[in-house]
């Protein structure tokens, strides 16, 4: 059953140093603060995880968190790259990144496949490109019954998967609406979850087409509103374009990004 | 009198012109989604536009500024798991047109939106990666790829394949065993390229107005291959680009 924590207390029991971690959210939902307080707490080692790497993995990475990066995409969405993300591939800034890449198919199956208690994951996909030769996750395997050769990827299975909804209840049973990516997914392929939510009520309004998360497959959660600023929450809050531009300035330049990092409190913890 | 138009809103004319009514787009943002909903609001009403985010025949009212924008939720026939897009409806092969764009495209419509320099491990330029593309390129039963063209762009080789277009040429999507049938179009600032059907390779086929062959053999990094009289295509009407200007301005509004 999910315990109700504070997001600080959360951080500090469920995630540990050397972890392989994954903040989801598809543009919609992105536990930024949870990511914040992870750079605040000063995590280090980690391996990241997240078909859509954005802002909040830019941050993370940054201020060197990070050892590992498994994802799909990495970009700042409507906006253009991931400036810290480039820094750390190309200048190993502030050390290096490794980085295990694949397509938001390949991604979004072996989220499925954690979820589903199986070694790994098939799909029709990769085929003639130069990504598997990349990656030892991407090997192909022959259907047992037509002799077809599909792409096999393996199960994603991380220590600690974080995301945010809008909502939970006082029992900690969760309820996420609007676009809601591979959220189920993760809680369920994690070994850890962590679920912010905007809002804890006391008793949850079933909605058409949400995502419930029943309190006994979810860790912890913990009430912050605002939580996946400046991405949003349906019905709580809207995308806060303007900061998504802002950041392309902010983390174009070392200096510039560290300047940052002090002024949001976080530098002192991450000081690398 | 048509009023007088940039190369860029050509191009984006001449992608939405691509699409029929009645069909299913999977789009992506930037150029493609402009010129999908500028299609929805024209000729094509009953154009399906699917998402990566999991929205299906989304109709937003404005343009939206990411894949995983509100508007797109909010007036879907359905919101979906991503899992879901991708095995439930794009690997079988149920989406009609697939609309993609790169940093580098070669003239077999190979993609890269991945690094730009040989080494992998030690690239260049790292770029965001391939996101859906891989898959969009090999199940979409016809690929439109929208991107600006210069030397830089259209290369003789791409430095690293993100998504496949013809391979090496003709009979390598069915060697690979891609179900779809490629990118039957790239839509640039300056022209429409298409393959050849007896090498794949891309030529160019019809110039924007305005564009001579030269030009655009000049902003090709390969010896470009050109039709025996490439058409030049028909200025964007008065109300595509009427109803282009008037996209643009809800995502210039919402900038500000």
């Amino acid at each position: 059953m999910a315990r109700i924590l504070t997001l600080s207390e959360a951080i500090a029991e469920l995630v540990a140093d050397g972890d392989a971690i994954a903040l989801e959210g598809f543009t919609h939902l992105i536990p930024v603060a949870a990511g914040r307080e992870i750079i605040r707490q000063g995590k280090r080692e980690l391996t990241l995880c997240r078909m859509t790497p954005d802002i909040v993995y830019d941050q993370l990475i940054g201020a060197g968190c990070a050892r590992k990066l498994v994802f799909s995409w990495g970009g700042n969405p409507g906006v253009g790259s991931l400036h810290r993300f480039r820094d750390a591939v190309q200048h190993s800034w502030p050390r290096p990144l490794e980085i295990e890449e694949h397509s938001h198919a390949g991604m979004a199956n072996r989220y499925a496949a954690g979820a589903s208690g199986l070694p790994f994951a098939i799909l029709r996909g990769y085929t003639g490109t130069d990504l598997p030769a990349q990656t030892d996750s991407i090997k192909t395997v022959t259907c047992p019954f037509t002799g077809e050769e599909l792409a096999a990827v393996p199960a994603l299975n991380p220590d600690v998967g974080i995301v945010h909804a809008q909502q939970a209840d006082r029992e900690g049973n969760v309820q996420m609406w609007g676009i809601t990516g591979v959220q189920k997914e993760t809680v369920l392929a994690s070994k850890r979850s962590l679920v912010t939510v905007e809002e804890i009520v006391d008793e949850l309004t079933p909605r058409p087409g949400s995502v419930v998360l029943p309190n006994w497959a979810v860790t912890a959660v913990a009430e912050v509103p605002g939580g996946a600023h400046p991405s949003y929450a349906q019905g709580y809050s809207e995308r806060d374009n303007a900061y998504y531009q802002k950041w392309d300035a902010i983390s174009r330049d070392r200096a510039e990004f560290e300047s940052w990092l002090d002024g949001e409190g976080l530098a002192e913890r991450s000081a690398r | 009198m048509t009023e007088t138009f940039t190369a860029d809103e050509m191009m984006s004319v001449a992608a939405a012109r691509s699409l029929t009514n009645g069909s299913a787009c999977f789009v992506g943002i930037g150029l493609p989604s402009t010129a999908a909903n500028l299609a929805r609001r024209t000729h094509a009403p009953e154009l399906v536009l699917i998402y990566e985010s999991g929205t299906l025949g989304a109709k937003p009212d404005r343009l939206p500024l990411s894949i995983g924008d509100g508007v797109l939720a909010d007036t879907a026939d359905s919101v979906v798991s991503v899992p879901e897009i991708f095995n439930y409806w794009l690997q079988p092969g149920r989406i009609d047109f697939g609309f993609l764009g790169g940093a580098q495209i070669d003239k077999f419509g190979n993609i890269n939106s991945t690094v730009i320099g040989g080494d992998y491990a030690d690239p260049k330029v790292r770029l965001p990666g391939a996101g859906g593309a891989p898959e969009i390129a090999a199940s979409c039963r016809e690929v439109l790829v929208v991107m600006r063209q210069s030397t830089r762009s259209f290369v003789e080789s791409v430095d690293f394949v993100s998504s496949v277009g013809y391979g090496a040429g003709k009979g390598d999507r069915e060697r690979l065993g891609l179900r779809g049938r490629g990118p039957v179009k790239v839509i640039t600032d300056l022209g429409i390229m298409e393959p050849d059907p007896e090498t794949c390779e891309l030529t160019l086929t019809h110039l924007s107005p305005g564009a001579d062959v030269e030009q655009v053999r000049a902003a090709t990094g390969w010896d470009l291959k050109v039709v025996a009289e490439p058409a030049v295509q028909e200025a964007p009407s008065d109300t595509e680009l009427r109803v282009l200007r008037e996209l643009k301005a809800t995502i210039e509004g919402d900038k500000a």
